[in-house]
């Protein structure tokens, strides 16, 4: 047993049993991040307050929510936003922040990608991230069915039917997944419990797996520079601070992340009181009714670009079904993104606009995903069906083509270089 | 000047995607209708002489057979169950009627029931409108009745009242605890919905011109045009915010400050950022 002995101060009894010096160097002033970022480099921890935000929110509404077919929907428009004290606010910011955690996330994704942030060693930082994205869709997913609205019960019915897709199998998943041949209260309950716990406890476990994958390849930083942490930390300690390339965690990065962190808070709270409803569909405030279906079944915004993939084959080619396509292309888009470390087979880390072909790919990209959203939303009938069609094409073949398109530019890079 | 560039981008793919997302689509789903119309123009107008005093002989000796008028010691001539077994809906009680219809309206309606609710297509093949038409008065009885019923018609009303008369036959409001007096499901092929959420789930705008007159938006619906003048509407309209929206007033107290709180922590953060930044670079 170590010897302990007096302490002076509170600080140093603790710093005794608990090393917390050495932790406060290691997670705060000596976590060295790169000097040149802009603030896109904020949104992992504007991510990370606006999870709190709804861990937090969404621990209040679990106080007064059933999940009870019959119980859940006045739960929740009754009790929790007319009678519980401020329960129509930790409402409104759990639904404004599912909304808005997307946008963000998607932000992160795409910054992610610009940079070429998944590379070079970074490899596991994309693949947590992308973990986490999958268990946000779940969570989102899980969530949005609790009000019991009609667009919950719809929602649920179509997403859980797209299993019954799956060869051999399809049909008992669906009952398996929903624990009845319906969409019904064994259905609520069981996505309650993934909601408010499983789904939740492995956000948090991969959160701490995203933050430890950092460590080792660091943050990546505007131009890409390689970058030795050692000399540069170094630098710094020696307080040659302005010619270092890096910062520490504490207090120098965390000044610029609180201050996106507020602007991002305005924006946010702005949403909450004025302006909700593109994050709480009004439609989901119709009783949840198994025998009314309404005239235009969606998802919530983030899901759009996948789910215009999903029935953006609309007819059947040769022996294959529409529907059968249709599932392909949804799994093929769902993968997708988290195989980018290896389908782009350029060694270049750089912004995408300094990468001559990336930087087309890229932009045809966000075009093409902002597309497949918008037409996500609209009846799937006459020319929207086409743009479907052919901007779901147009996706797949984005990611087929990638590996061609960064091969040929990495020979293009090499050759110029050999003329300079 | 280049994060503001960067910012600049987001904003607009963010904006360009809310667009598609939300007014394009909402355009799409629900396309655009004229505003309502508080003076019924497509019904023709009546133009009788009325007068209060024969207006009250022809209101006893036609319509309190059905209908009761509680304020005038008229009482119903059934209990409520009796009233919906036998006519598939309850008559309303008439003390309000001259306060909250349009009086047009309301002469078109004694006149032809189904014709001026704009329910015609619920009733054909024998199937008849609870309320028999009365195309064989005149328009100066039909005057007089109006008059009357204008004369004995309170001053004022709660929102809640007006509800009440104005909807409160057919649809339930769980949250206010009304419950519909009649069950027309029988009658109208489908349970009325309940409207406790209304606000939340169609919004003011909406209602506006579907409470107004229902075809506009729900072509073929069985529900009535009930002819509210603009003043009940409006008070239907307040109410089901009442009770569907019943913190809009503290949530709109509270905005300004917390928001006001936001700008205050990125004033001083921003302070912070830069005294920080400024031994860095």
């Amino acid at each position: 047993m170590a010897k302990f002995e007096k302490a002076n101060s509170v600080g140093e009894w603790l710093d005794q049993r608990l090393n917390i010096k050495m932790l406060n160097r290691v997670l705060m002033t000596e976590y060295w991040i790169p000097k040149d970022i802009n603030f896109l480099w904020a949104m992992g921890m504007v991510l990370a307050f606006t999870f709190s935000m709804l861990l937090i929110s969404g621990i209040f509404l679990l106080m007064y929510y059933k999940p009870d077919v019959n119980m859940a929907f006045d739960s929740v428009n009754y009790t929790i936003m007319q009678e519980v004290a401020y329960g129509w606010l930790f409402r409104h910011i759990h639904g404004v922040g599912a909304s808005v955690v997307f946008l963000i996330i998607y932000i992160h994704m795409f910054t992610g990608i610009y940079y070429g942030s998944y590379k070079r060693g970074r490899e596991m930082i994309w693949l947590s991230g992308m973990l986490l994205f999958v268990l946000f869709s779940a969570e989102a997913f899980s969530g949005y069915m609790l009000p019991w609205g009609q667009m919950s019960y719809w929602a649920a019915y179509v997403i859980t039917n797209i299993f019954g897709g799956i060869p051999f199998i399809g049909d008992e998943l669906v009952v398996w997944i929903r624990g009845n041949f319906y969409v019904a209260d064994s259905t609520l309950t069981r996505f309650f419990m993934l909601h408010v716990l499983l789904i939740p406890l492995a956000i948090l476990g991969a959160i701490g797996l995203h933050f430890y994958s950092l460590r080792i390849p660091h943050v990546n930083n505007q131009k890409g520079e390689e970058i030795d942490f050692e000399e540069e930390s170094g630098k710094y300690l020696a307080g040659r601070k302005k010619q270092s390339k890096v910062i520490p965690f504490w207090p120098v990065f965390i000044a610029k992340d609180v201050f996106v962190l507020s602007i991002f808070l305005v924006f946010f709270f702005y949403l909450v009181f004025y302006h909700y409803d593109f994050a709480m569909d009004p439609v989901n405030f119709d009783p949840a009714n198994g025998l009314k279906t309404p005239p235009h079944i969606y998802p919530e915004w983030y899901f759009l670009w996948s789910y215009e993939v999903l029935r953006g084959f609309f007819f059947d080619i040769g022996p294959m079904k529409a529907s059968d396509i249709g599932l392909a292309a949804f799994g093929f888009a769902q993968i997708i993104f988290a195989l980018l470390p290896w389908l782009d087979r350029s060694p270049t880390v750089a912004p995408a606009n300094q990468r001559p072909y990336f930087r087309c790919w890229f932009w045809t990209m966000m075009v093409v995903l902002v597309i497949l959203t918008i037409f996500g939303k609209l009846p799937p009938t006459g020319t929207n069906a086409w743009v479907g069609f052919f901007s779901s094409i147009t996706f797949i073949l984005l990611f087929l083509i990638l590996p061609v398109v960064t091969k040929a530019e990495a020979k293009k890079v090499a050759s110029n270089k050999e003329g300079e | 000047m280049k994060e503001l560039k960067i910012l600049g981008v987001i904003i607009f793919f963010t904006l360009v995607t809310y667009w598609g997302v939300e007014p394009l689509a909402h355009s799409i789903f629900h396309p655009h209708v004229e505003p309502a119309d508080f003076e019924f123009s497509d019904l023709p107008p009546v133009q009788g002489k009325g007068e209060v005093a024969t207006g009250k002989e022809l209101v006893v000796a036609n319509c309190t057979g059905c209908h009761s008028i509680k304020s005038q010691g008229y009482p119903a001539p059934l209990d409520n169950a009796s009233a919906n077994a036998s006519y598939g809906v309850v008559p309303p009680d008439l003390s309000t009627a001259g306060k909250i219809y349009n009086e047009n309206f309301l002469a078109n309606f004694i006149k032809n029931p189904a014709h001026a609710t704009k329910t015609e297509h619920k009733f054909v093949g024998g199937k008849v409108h609870p309320m028999p038409s009365f195309n064989w008065m005149s328009d100066n009885d039909i005057a007089s009745i109006i008059a009357y019923l204008k004369f004995i018609a309170p001053k004022e009303m709660t929102n809640r009242e007006v509800f009440v008369d104005a909807c409160g036959r057919c649809h339930n409001m769980k949250y206010a605890k009304i419950k519909a007096t009649s069950d027309v499901s029988n009658y109208m092929g489908s349970t009325p919905p309940d409207l406790s959420m209304m606000i939340r789930s169609r919004g003011e705008h909406y209602l506006t011109t579907f409470i107004n007159d229902p075809q506009k938006h729900l072509h073929g619906t069985a529900m009535p045009r009930v002819g509210l003048t603009q003043e009940a509407e409006e008070q239907v309209i307040a109410f089901l915010e009442e009770i569907g929206d019943s913190k809009k007033e503290e949530r709109e107290a509270l905005a300004p400050y917390v928001l006001g709180f936001l700008v205050f922590m990125a004033i001083i953060s921003l302070l912070w950022k830069k005294e920080v930044w400024s031994e860095v670079e």
